[in-house]
């Protein structure tokens, strides 16, 4: 199946070369994100009325894990107001640049070690650790808000580039992972341009734009996974030969990474949707306040227990069953690589996993947003005449059949997956499936 | 595609209904009369987990052992709330088939929208035909003809 070409659209093309759209969007968003933080502050204690929960963990989380991924893989980052404020202290530019080549400052090289997504890895472990607080806490939700896009400003003055959103921010790592799922690409279109290109404006930047922000250079890319679709690339290339392209599913996992970060984030992001779903959606209370009772002994051992599952138990089954898998064939290989090439089998399961917990909790809670907007600091004000609307579940009859949906399908593609990394590696792929099979069920289980 | 491209898709797509709709064979036990004491308490209701028989006529004793607590049956929309102390009474029919969430339909403090239990009515269907759905995506890849997509 082929690409078929958005930006030779000549509309859609404009409105993404056109800064003012893009900064519009900017400018509601970090509106939005600046409110959710003060009402945070603010506002009542009470999560479920109160805008930075409500909004943040039901609205967001649900247009991200349900539509912006799967579908716009790496579109929610071409909006996030997180690294605006450090962006435009940075470049001393709110819009683009004034006619001249773009200044460029002498800031910082990340450092060449850190260069991965591990510190992300743990900064998805250390949010997820404390979730249950972060979930229903306010305070603690403007909290992590606010120190999200004060490390953002902090290392924009200190490092060149989106250095937050590349090593750091805990969303954008595994947005980047499922990004590779996405029926959506930002590729060149003829590579010879790019070799030929001296100027790598791209890269550098030019008076029509910034160099890449995500350091990614475009000329490249194969995956999906760093390039947050800043459309600065779009804007400063000489040659036109960028392209935005609907593309089929899943075409980044056709020629898997090899990287360990990467694998690791496939874990972190699977394991952590079974913890969530058996842990906030089960009937078992002493793990709910294991949870969120953050500091106690019982939470110390749920802390021990989720990163030992995240870091050790699934990697380590996971391993034994890729073992087996060249075990079966008497394939000799290097099992770092191999492991670290199976372990993108796991990335749609993964996201399903997502998708398949948050329309549990999604569904249930979104009746909350109309009493939020009409009362979004919880003082007893009624904007909209929506103050009052009482707590019900939207679509419940719908939630089982798509969770079924979702998780048998999130299978199929990972099956899929693992089957032709089998084949490219030579290798049998039984056993990966069959412990993604079983994983499967035990979703089911926890959800069902 | 011809034919017998057609085939094999077309198989794991009957397999696949026949594992989401065919009724399944059971014994159906006579409904009876059933009442179960439910204790709500910040953030979990014990029991966590009821399983009555299809039919049955089913009465939830809601007792609050801390701050007032609700409880809400998916899929039914029945509810009842509690006040600290006091015994309130919930009674419905079990007569949909399945596995259903119940939960606190009052705010009763920070982990309030994860304050759920599991209410089981006859065999739970949904898991058996979703793990059958599960193998049957897997044995569609592990045993179909031709190149992965």
């Amino acid at each position: 199946m082929g690409r078929i070409e958005l930006t030779s659209n000549p509309v859609l093309k404009r409105l993404l070369v056109n800064r003012w759209p893009q900064w519009a969007i900017f400018a509601i968003m970090l509106a939005g994100f600046l409110f959710a933080i003060l009402s945070g502050f603010i506002g009542t204690p009470v999560g479920s009325h109160n805008f930075s929960i409500v909004f943040v963990w039901i609205g967001w989380w649900a247009v991200l894990i349900l539509v912006a991924v799967p579908f716009f893989g790496r579109g929610w980052c071409a909006v996030c107001p997180i690294p605006l404020p450090g962006e435009w202290l940075q470049r001393g530019n709110v819009l683009g640049p004034d006619g001249d080549a773009p200044v460029r400052n002498k800031l910082r090289h990340w450092p060449r070690a850190l260069r991965n997504i591990w510190l992300q890895n743990v900064s998805f472990t250390l949010v997820a650790l404390f979730s249950s607080v972060l979930l229903t806490n306010p305070t603690v939700t403007s909290i992590v808000l606010a120190a999200m896009i004060f490390l953002a400003i902090g290392l924009s003055m200190m490092f060149e580039r989106r250095t937050f959103c590349r090593y750091l921010c805990p969303v954008g790592g595994f947005i980047g992972l499922y990004a590779q799922a996405a029926p959506i690409e930002l590729r060149i279109k003829d590579k010879a341009a790019c070799v030929n290109c001296g100027s790598k404006a791209c890269y550098n930047g030019s008076a029509q734009g910034y160099g890449c922000p995500w350091d990614v250079f475009p000329g490249g890319l194969t995956k999906n996974t760093y390039c947050g679709l800043c459309m600065e690339c779009i804007r400063t290339c000489p040659y036109d030969n960028i392209a935005i392209s609907l593309r089929p599913f899943a075409a980044d996992l056709v020629k898997p990474s090899a990287r360990l970060d990467e694998a690791f984030k496939a874990f972190i992001m699977l394991g952590s949707a079974m913890i969530y779903a058996g842990v906030l959606l089960g009937p078992w209370g002493v793990l709910k306040n294991a949870a969120f009772q953050v500091g106690t002994p019982a939470w110390s051992i749920y802390a021990a227990a989720f990163t030992s599952m995240i870091f050790v138990i699934l990697p380590g089954l996971y391993y034994a069953a890729v073992k087996a898998g060249t075990a079966i064939t008497k394939t000799k290989a290097r099992m770092k690589s191999i492991f670290a090439e199976f372990s993108s089998a796991l990335i749609p399961l993964g996201l399903m996993f997502w998708v398949g917990f948050s329309l549990s909790f999604v569904f249930t809670n979104a009746s909350y947003i109309l009493m939020a907007a009409s009362d979004p600091f919880g003082w007893g004000w009624n904007l909209f005449g929506t103050a009052t609307v009482a707590w019900q579940p939207v679509l419940s009859w719908l939630v089982t059949p798509l969770q079924t949906l979702a998780l048998a399908g999130g299978l199929l593609w990972s099956a899929n997956t693992a089957h032709r990394t089998g084949l490219q590696r030579r290798i049998s792929s039984l056993p990966v499936i069959l412990f993604c099979l079983l994983l499967t069920i035990g979703m089911a289980w926890l959800l069902l | 595609m011809n034919i017998r491209q057609w085939l094999w898709p077309s198989m794991l797509v009957l397999a696949g209904g026949l594992i989401a709709f065919t009724p399944l064979p059971r014994d159906k036990p006579v409904p009876e009369a059933r009442t179960i004491r439910v204790e709500a308490g910040q953030f979990s209701y014990t029991p966590g987990k009821i399983r009555v028989n299809t039919g049955d006529l089913v009465t939830l004793e809601l007792v609050s052992t801390d701050v007032v607590h609700g409880l809400y049956v998916d899929g039914y929309d029945v509810s009842v709330t509690a006040d600290p102390g006091q015994t309130r009474q919930l009674t419905f029919r079990a007569d949909q088939p399945g596995t259903f969430r119940f939960r606190c339909n009052i705010t009763c403090g920070a982990m309030h929208p994860f304050m759920i239990g599991k209410l089981t009515v006859g065999e739970n269907d949904r898991l058996l035909r979703a793990s059958g759905l599960a193998l049957i995506a897997a044995i569609s890849i592990v045993v179909r003809p031709g190149k992965p997509s």
